[in-house]
């Protein structure tokens, strides 16, 4: 199981029109949308996190002839972040794709193909730059599933994954899993069991939300702590049993407040699980 | 080169200049140097005699030009087959804007004055050549093999549409036709393209991928990442560019100040053509002759169709509101149908009769795929909420709402709109 390999932070952004499904050729660990498998060579091995991308990125190529990763300097320049680092020597350059510069372009080109068979990883370099790719990702991306009436289905049974990595942690280290972990992208995972209080985090906020923890439990708190993984849509389930529980909630992330996912989480809580809260405002 | 050496100085290495250069070798290749200063490519150098020509095989009255280069000469069963479905295409197009004048349907586009340029591009495609289209390509969905009645039950965006009415009308999309779904805004088809022509070329297939786009949407971003990925990448694309004259209502020369969309092929090292869109025959030849070059070169190809567009922007527009009717006189009098219908019936491979018959037969054809299409039920309540996501059932937020609607829907019946089936009494 990924352990500290998080995967899904804000500040750089590597989106994928669609993941390579190792797991739904696995029978049984079916999961209505993607599962990243990330591979080491043995189990227990201790990576940093854009090692364990990589490799979990070569392991898929190899799997499945389809999968190919686009972008600017993935190729012979192994990736601004390292993470093809090598995979242009393996796999040759039309699997690693160097593209000009036009994120719109080369996110455009990346749904087509996806469109007609391939499972292309694209790689958006940050998230700034992503912005300039906004309108294929969300009027064509987002939508051709659902405008064509579902033509698209027999290709994939898969959904488009935009999957953010967040470049603050890349070097931090932790343990992979074997070479068959598959780690579920639809739900949120449960960092810490708690009582007093849920915490709803994400990204490189949670390395910080656990950093936090470790002062609050000398203060004889016990928090749960809930890295919610999936930003859209959200994991209802374990964050209504969560509040239900701890009847308090902290959302803690590094977003805008107008419109970011917080806002979205603070929303729906509120609308689902109003009455499940304490009214009495937690003592400071 | 600047030609490096050491000094005689030993103890330094100095590089030194040849001062007899007269070229630079740059990554791409050698450049000549020039002690002239001279700024070129200003539109006002644009003349008759530099603006690229138009490749035409027939005159405006349908006559052969003698000498006209045809590397794919047309033979009988290919001519007819094109040209009944223009005229098709032509009574198809007329009846469906008037059905939806008379409010049988929301909204329609025609493709007056470009029948010639949609249906001999198919023509000379292959049917498993991708098509990525703008939307006033019809003629090459009929051309492939869609039927009135499909292009019916799209156009009222009842149960049988592959879209389940979620597009307006004449956003088509069949798979099984390799014509994928149209998408509203414009030139996002043209990045597409070129990602499937990049998967043709990673799988070895020797299909080629057609991307059709207005002189308008070549303004877009995506028109010139597309083009330029396209040639850096070396995919077998054809970029064919119906130049129609007008976007809704900006004239051409207002979209560009260039020669066109053709002259910017060359800057991205793309081989282009320019041809009379309205000469279907010319048309065919030059799509053939690109589609060859685009396969065996693993390369893409710019073909700039010149027309026009004779009809309005859509059923939302009266372009007698930036356009004068005598322009659009003179153009209707350049019916490309007619000037290719000239041809066919002076190489006796076409009668009145059978015009009179053709006619007949698609208005019929029409009349009847409406009256199918506006008695059949919507799509069902579910359809609005399936395929946001793939997979098996609705995601919990989707459900949710998919409930509340149901629920309201059984509380006031009166809300449902007319068409839709009411769903059954066990939600799904």
């Amino acid at each position: 199981m990924l352990a500290s390999q998080r995967m899904n932070t804000v500040g750089r952004s590597q989106p994928a029109a669609a993941r390579a499904m190792a797991s739904s050729r696995l029978g049984g660990r079916v999961s209505r949308r993607a599962s990243l498998q990330v591979v080491a060579a043995e189990k227990g091995k201790q990576l940093m996190m854009w090692e364990a991308l990589r490799e979990a990125t070569d392991e898929e190529m190899e799997r499945d002839p389809c999968v190919c990763v686009m972008g600017e300097d993935v190729g012979h320049y192994g990736g601004s972040y390292k993470v093809t680092y090598g995979l242009h020597k393996k796999y040759g350059d039309m699997r690693v794709l160097d593209t000009p510069i036009c994120e719109n372009g080369f996110m455009g080109m990346g749904i087509g193909a996806a469109m007609t068979g391939l499972r292309p990883i694209i790689e958006g370099m940050n998230m700034g730059f992503l912005l300039l790719a906004f309108n294929q990702i969300s009027n064509n991306c987002g939508m051709l599933h659902y405008t064509s009436g579902g033509q698209y289905k027999a290709i994939r049974s898969d959904n488009p994954i935009i999957f953010f990595e967040h470049v603050l942690l890349y070097n931090i280290k932790g343990e992979a899993g074997g070479p068959d972990e598959v780690q579920c992208l639809e739900k949120a995972e449960m960092v810490r069991e708690g009582t007093d209080v849920s915490i709803f985090t994400y990204s490189r906020m949670r390395y910080v939300v656990m950093q936090a923890v470790a002062e609050l439990e000398k203060k004889g708190y016990n928090p749960e702590v809930i890295d919610l993984i999936s930003l859209k849509p959200f994991d209802i389930h374990t964050i209504s049993q969560s509040i239900k529980k701890t009847k308090k909630c902290i959302i803690v992330e590094e977003c805008m407040k107008t419109g970011g996912i917080g806002a979205s989480l603070s929303a729906v809580i509120n609308e689902s699980l109003f009455d499940d809260l304490d009214h009495q405002p937690p003592e400071q | 080169m600047a030609r490096r050496g050491l000094a005689s100085d030993a103890n330094a290495e100095v590089a030194y200049i040849d001062t007899s250069e007269t070229v630079i070798e740059l990554p791409g290749g050698n450049v000549r140097l020039t002690p002239e200063l001279s700024f070129v490519g200003g539109f006002e150098d644009l003349t008759e005699a530099t603006r690229r020509p138009i490749y035409r095989t027939l005159n405006a009255a349908g006559r052969e030009i003698p000498g006209a280069v045809l590397p794919h000469p047309l033979g009988k069963e290919d001519a007819v087959k094109m040209y009944s479905t223009m005229a098709r295409l032509q009574t198809m197009d007329t009846m469906f804007y008037d059905a939806q004048r008379q409010g049988r349907f929301s909204f329609y586009l025609t493709s007056q004055g470009e029948e010639a340029t949609a249906v001999a591009a198919a023509a000379a495609l292959e049917p498993e050549d991708e098509v990525f289209a703008q939307y006033r390509e019809q003629g090459v969905l009929l051309w492939r093999g869609y039927t009135l009645q499909q292009f019916a039950h799209q156009l009222f965006g009842n149960r049988h549409e592959p879209g389940k009415g979620r597009q307006m009308p004449i956003h088509y999309g069949c798979r099984d036709l390799h014509f994928h779904t149209i998408s509203s805004p414009l030139a996002t088809q043209m990045p597409h393209a070129v990602g499937a022509a990049y998967a043709m070329k990673l799988q070895q297939a020797r299909t080629v991928t057609v991307c059709f786009f207005g002189e308008g949407a070549s303004s877009e971003g995506d028109a010139h990442a597309a083009l330029n990925f396209a040639a850096t990448l070396g995919v077998p694309v054809l970029f064919v560019c119906r130049n129609n004259g007008y976007a809704i209502s900006t004239p051409a020369h207002e979209q560009m100040r260039g020669d066109g969309v053709v002259s910017r092929g060359p800057a991205f090292g793309i081989p282009s053509v320019r041809v009379d869109g309205n000469d279907a025959r010319a048309v065919y030849n030059a799509i053939k002759a690109a589609r060859q070059i685009a396969v065996d070169g693993c390369r893409p190809v710019l073909i700039e169709c010149m027309s026009y567009r004779s009809g309005h922007h859509s059923t939302s527009d009266d372009s007698t509101r930036y356009r004068t009717s005598s322009e659009m006189r003179s153009w209707k009098a350049r019916d490309p149908v007619a000037r290719f219908r000239a041809w066919l019936q002076a190489a006796g491979w076409w009668s009145d009769a059978q015009e009179a018959d053709a006619r007949r037969t698609a208005r019929q054809g029409v009349l009847d795929a409406m009256d199918v299409a506006a008695k059949e039920e919507l799509p069902p309540l579910g359809d609005m909420f399936s395929d946001v996501y793939a997979g098996p059932g609705l995601p919990w937020h989707l459900q949710e709402q998919y409930d509340e609607t149901l629920s309201l829907l059984r509380d006031h019946p009166e809300l449902k709109p007319p068409g839709m089936p009411m769903p059954p009494p066990s939600s799904s």
